[in-house]
Formats: structure tokens, sequence, C-alpha cells
């Protein structure tokens, strides 16, 4: 079967019979990142393709459909009017930070990208501290943000950063527990074990109401780390115009566009993982034909329609709900989301101990 | 004299006390319009708000004085670009007043219905634009879709869907379109069945409700003393509909109730608009049936002059009390006039109400204030 794991060793194999193996090493490393910003592009393309057609089916209107057949082509001329653009710098503005800001925004969403299984076998690093790893790359993304705003030389952005600091900084915390959950279930930090360990159902449906309460936790939690609606203080534009990257235009502004929708997918990918069984088949107990009927599908497809179904949850929530207001924000996660995840963690922790998970 | 802060210039100056001093406007997505406000902040708190006019001053006051009796009502379409037909019909029943013309039961009728359409096509406009300042935006489409059948029906009426002019002094300028009454019934059909999802996406949700509960809180006696009107006030508990104090029109012989809540914060002002809106479609039914025949305009003279005087015609706008004041010295043209809008006063009641709350409460209150920046500027 032509799946991604046979196209990756027939590749390998290939490049090490031909040449030697620092060569190919190397040849495989171009390879990747070639194919990492093709799929940063083609993402960036197709989900704001979908956040708009999204929006438009909730907001009864048709949404994009005049650039090719249904509107296809809309977010490619989008960013060919971006990219053409002036990409201007204000005068007053720190000019070194400010155009590093959306570089390192958009490094932090590629760094996250490696350890994500896409499909069996096909995973950039299966580093085996994976879940350390993305949380601690994930933080830092909030260093480019405060950056935008504090070199822009702008009020808005000022508080947009420092909205988005003190945000991201606490939602950290209950995201950080709720995939703990996972790790403690587990008991291995590596994305690879845990897709593993849940071959016999995911963890959603195998780790009782706690595991479900985290997931809750987890994808509010990570709807806020992204600074999507109804967390989007740090943009606010009714109240901030566009907080922190007010000031930016043309690819610039596309760049935290972009790092954005890359975040949203990242997210919702190890949610996909952690929660869903990532790339494993849907599984049920004893029904063997039916369980047999699932392995055909290929891996690929189940990570990828799991991970939209994430995707869509939190479109779904941007174009529902208000804005929260900042201290609100930060109630709702100091007095609500940390005391319950911190307890959902000790009840994760007995049943562990106990085996009291199917 | 009025000590204003000098507008800040120069983005990295802070206030006296090293506050954060932010211009919010003339151009900012929640100032709906060319509203400044030059804000004084302290870290996300707001220390003092102060509202700089005239940005949209079109010296409307001064435009209508070279105006006759019949030209100059049109003008005042482009005050309160939202409530045009109330406008109108304030200016028209001040004339009538003045001259005293008989307006036959045809017009009156129908200018009640049209002035109860204004009102909802307003208060429509406004629930989707309150909600966008909170940062919703769908409840804006929604909103719009019924907005859009009330300036369907304008546009039959007068041939205009945003600055509307049919009202003219003894009556209408024309008779009203023939499928006038089945569109206004279907829409208050749709209106009906639709009206529930506003509740659901707006009114019940729970972060709109933390945002607006006990925000920006106006006391009754707060109200009266800075002169807010309509249900701003209303909100707070004052009872001041125009409609119900010094009936005209056709609103005499319709039963409706003036919708009043206590607790005077942004989300009691809120519930006034919501529940005016039922209100208005209560008198658009009682009416719509009962349309007399006859003429759509009363004898007038071809000329039109006031008496010497003063003459005053209040109405109540979908913002509050508009009041029409002119001092005529006999003549074909105003010798003064000045309109009392509603949205000057309910602006100057922000600083009073905003101070001390976050940004984000800031939209909220401005929000239900409903400001319409023409009708403060003129």
């Amino acid at each position: 079967m032509l799946s991604l794991e046979s196209i990756t060793k027939t590749t390998q194999d290939w490049l090490f019979a031909k040449f030697s193996p620092q060569i190919a090493l190397t040849i495989e490393c171009v390879i990747v990142i070639l194919l990492a910003i093709t799929l940063f592009a083609v993402l960036g393309l197709v989900l704001v393709l979908l956040e708009r057609k999204v929006a438009a089916r909730i907001q009864i209107r048709l949404g994009p459909n005049r650039v090719g057949p249904g509107g296809i082509f809309q977010t490619a001329a989008d960013t060919l009017k971006l990219i053409m653009k002036e990409g201007l710098t204000p005068d007053a503005a720190d000019k070194f930070l400010f155009n590093l800001a959306p570089f390192i925004v958009m490094m932090v969403a590629m760094l996250l990208l490696a350890p994500i299984a896409f499909a069996k076998n096909f995973q950039i690093w299966d580093i085996n501290i994976g879940v350390l790893y993305i949380s601690s790359v994930s933080s830092l993304s909030v260093i480019g943000i405060l950056m935008a705003g504090w070199a822009s030389n702008n009020k808005y952005s000022l508080l947009g950063a420092m909205r988005s600091g003190a945000q991201i900084v606490s939602y950290e915390l209950s995201a950080g527990f709720a995939v703990l959950t996972i790790v403690v279930l587990t008991g291995s930090l590596q994305i690879s074990d845990i897709v593993a360990a849940q071959e016999n159902g995911w963890w959603l449906f195998k780790g009782h109401i706690p595991v479900i309460i985290a997931f809750v936790l987890y994808i509010i939690a990570v709807t806020a780390e992204t600074n999507r609606a109804p967390f989007d203080l740090a943009e606010a534009e009714s109240e901030l115009t566009a907080g922190f990257h007010t000031e930016y235009s043309g690819m610039k502004f596309a760049l935290f566009f972009l790092a954005e929708y890359i975040n949203i997918f990242i997210v919702c990918a190890i949610g996909a993982t952690l929660f869903l069984g990532g790339w494993m088949p849907l599984h049920i107990g004893h029904w063997e034909n039916f369980n047999h009927v699932m392995d055909y599908i290929p891996s690929s497809v189940w990570f990828m329609v799991k991970t939209f179904f994430l995707i869509f949850l939190i479109m779904w929530f941007r174009w529902t709900f208000p804005r929260l207001r900042v201290d609100q924000l930060l109630n709702l996660e100091w007095k609500y989301l940390l005391p319950i995840s911190l307890f959902n963690l000790l009840l994760v922790t007995v049943i562990a101990i106990m085996g009291w998970y199917f | 004299m009025y000590n204003q802060t000098e507008i800040i210039k120069d983005t990295t100056d802070l206030g006296p006390e090293g506050e954060l001093i932010v211009n919010m406007g003339p151009q900012h997505p929640a100032t709906h319009g060319v509203l400044h406000l030059v804000v004084t902040l302290n870290g996300e708190t707001i220390k003092k708000i102060e509202p700089h006019l005239g940005y949209i001053h079109r010296s409307i006051e001064k435009m209508c004085e070279s105006l006759t009796y019949r030209q100059f009502i049109y003008v005042t379409s482009r005050m309160d670009y939202l409530s045009s037909h109330i406008n109108n019909t304030a200016c028209a029943l001040l004339v009538e007043k003045g001259m005293q013309i008989e307006v036959p039961e045809r017009a009156k009728v129908v200018r009640t219905i049209l002035n109860e359409l204004t009102r909802i096509a307003s208060h429509e406009l406004w629930i989707g634009a309150m909600a966008m300042d909170l940062g919703a935006f769908t409840p804006f489409f929604y909103a719009f879709r019924e907005r859009e059948m009330i300036t369907d029906i304008m546009e039959d009426t007068c041939g205009a869907r945003l600055t509307m002019n049919y009202i003219v002094p003894g009556g209408l300028m024309y008779d009203i379109h023939p499928e006038f009454q089945t569109k206004v019934k279907a829409f208050i059909k749709q209106f009906k069945e639709k009206v529930t999802e506003y509740e659901d996406l707006v009114t019940g949700n729970v972060i709109f409700q933390s945002r607006t509960k006990g925000v920006g809180i106006l006391t009754a006696s707060d109200a009266i003393s800075y002169g807010c009107t309509g249900p701003v006030a209303r909100g707070s508990g004052v009872n001041c509909d125009i409609r119900k104090i010094a009936p005209y029109d056709a609103y005499d012989r319709v039963e409706f109730d003036e919708i009043i809540e206590t607790a005077g914060d942004s989300f009691a002002r809120y519930m006034v608009r919501v529940k005016e809106m039922n209100q208005s479609i209560r008198i658009i039914e009682q009416l719509i049936d009962n349309i007399p025949e006859g003429d759509f305009v009363g004898k007038t003279k071809n000329v039109l002059k006031l008496a010497k005087g003063e003459f005053y015609q209040r109405v109540e706008t979908a913002r509050g009390e508009l009041g029409v004041y002119i001092v005529s010295e006999g003549g074909t043209t105003p010798h003064r006039i000045k309109f009392r809008s509603p949205g000057f006063s309910n602006l100057s009641v922000l600083n009073h109400i905003a101070k001390g709350s976050k940004i984000g409460d800031l939209m909220a209150t401005m929000g239900t204030l409903d400001l319409v920046i023409p009708d403060i500027d003129r």
C-alpha cells in the first residue's frame, strides 16, 4: 500500500544506497525543511479559507466565492496582495526588534512542528521528551508578541502585548496540567508512546470523566493560548484596534496571521494526539470486523480528520462568543481552571496508580 | 470656560502622573463614527474620558435657518440618520402645530407605523454593533437580516433606504405603496420567529451577561441631572417615554408598555431596547390593519409661514427625546432653530459611568449608550 511510511522508507533506503551517510542526512534535512515550509504555506491557505467559510456558514452568508471554484483561490490572491504590499516600519519603532518579532513568532510555530506524528511512523523528530518540548517551545511565542507590542511604540500595541503576556503565561498552566494527565496515564513523554498506548481505545474514552475534563480544559486553555476569541484580548479589535500587530503591514503582518493559524493547527494536532489517539484508527473493543474496516483508512487521514474536527471546534467558538474582559479572563484561569486541573491531575494519578482505566 | 486637554500629538507622552493617554478615535472601530475620546489610562483602568466633538459638524441648524419650512425637514434626515423618519416627524409636527394644519388620520397612522419601523431598524443595527463591540461578530448578520426587510419597505415607500424623506408638513409626500401592508406583515411574522435567535445568541450568553451586568451603572438621579433620555434613562428607571407623556400622531390610540428597567447597568439598557422592539411590533400590529382611507396630506398653503413666536416640539427617537425649537419672526424661514439631540446628553454621561472601569467595559458602556455621532455634532 502506498502509505506515507513506505514513501519515507523508500526514499531513505535510496538515499543511503546512493550517497555517503553524511550527504544522505543533509539531503534528508533539506527535504524535510522544504516539506515543512510547504506544509506551512498550504496550511495557512487552507485554514484561512476554512475559517472564512465556517464564519460565513454561521453568519448566514456565502463567504469567498469569486476567485476560483467556490472561492478556493481567495487566500492565494490575498497572500499575493500581502506579498506585494509595502512592509512599513514606523519611524519611532525599535526597528531591529520590530522586524524580528514576526519571525520569532513564526519560528516558534515551525519548531513546534517537529514532534508531531502526522501518520504511522511519519514524524520529523520522535524526541523522548516530546510533550515537555512542546509545552516549553510553545511558551516562547509570547516573547515574539511582547517584542512586537513593545517595539511598535504604539500604545494600543503595548496594551495588547501586556494582555497577551498575562494571558499566555496563565493559560500555559492549565494546558500543561491537562497534558500532564495523559503523561501520567501513559507513563511516557514520547509522542509515539502516547499514540501507541491508545491502540485499544483513545484516552478520551478510556480515561473516564477526569480525562474528559482534562480535554475540555485543554481546549479552553489552547484557545486562550492561541489568542482566539473569546480570548482574543491581545487583538481585541473593538478595543485596541488590532492589539500587538496594529503597526504591522504587508508580509510582516501576514507572518503573524499565518503563525496564528499554524498555532491553531499545532495545538489541535497535539490535542488530537493526546486525547483522540493521533493517527490511531477508531477501535471498539471486540468488534473485530469493524476494527478491521477502520484499519483500511490511512493513518494520515485519521490524524487530519481529528485535527480538523478540533480546529472546527475552535473556529466555532470564535464566531459564537463575545470576548471576555481582561480581569474575567485571569479570574477564569486562576480561580476556576487551575484549581480544577490540579484536582483533576490528582484524580488521574489515583486512576493511573490503581489501574482503573480500560 | 471648558478646559480641554490637549490632543496628544507625541505618542511617547504620558499624563502628569505617568498615566497612559490614548486617543481613541476619530478613527477607531468601536466609536461608530468620528467620535474622538481622549482616554487617560492607568494600566487597563480608565481614569478619565474626554470626548472631543466636531469632526462631523455640518452646521445643520444654521443651514435650516436659510431653508423654508418645507425644505428644512429634509436636512434633519441627516442628523440621526438611523431615525430619519422620526426626525422628520418632529419637524413636521412643529410646523403643523405652529400653523394649525389639520393632518388626515391616514397620514397620522402611516407616520406612526413608519416611526416604529424606524425604531426597530435602529435597534437592530444597535444590537449588532453592540455585540460587535463586545467581540461577537455573528449577531450583526442576524440583526441585519431583519433590518434588511425594513429598509426594503422604506425603499418601496419613499425611494431611500437610509436618509428617508417622506414626511411633509400636513401629512405624507405620497400615498403608501400598494404592497406596504403585506410587506410589513411579512416582516412582523419573520421578526417574531427570529427574535428568539438574538435571545439565544446574545441575551442568554454567559460571557455577554458577565460583560454587561454591573457595568457602567447610571443611577436614576444621575440620569435626570445629566439630561439622559430614551433607553439610557429608562434603563435606570426613569419614566421618560415621550410617546406616553405627550402622545403625538396615533400614539394616543395604541396600547403599548413603556419599558422600564431599574438596574441602570449596561445589561438593563440592553434589555430595554430588546423589549422595546417587541413593543414597536405590538404598535405596528394594532395599526397595520386599520389604516384609514382618505387623503394622505392635509390642505396647506403653498408658502408656509409660521406666526411670530417660539415653537417647541418633542418626539421619542430611537435614542431618546428629540426636541425641535424654532424662533419665528413671521417669515418663510426660521429665524433661529435648535435641535435638542438625545445623543449629546447621553454621551455627556460617559465619563461619569465609565470612570474606574476597564477598557473592555468602556466598549460595553459606549455600546449601550447607542451613540450616533452626526446626531451629536449635527
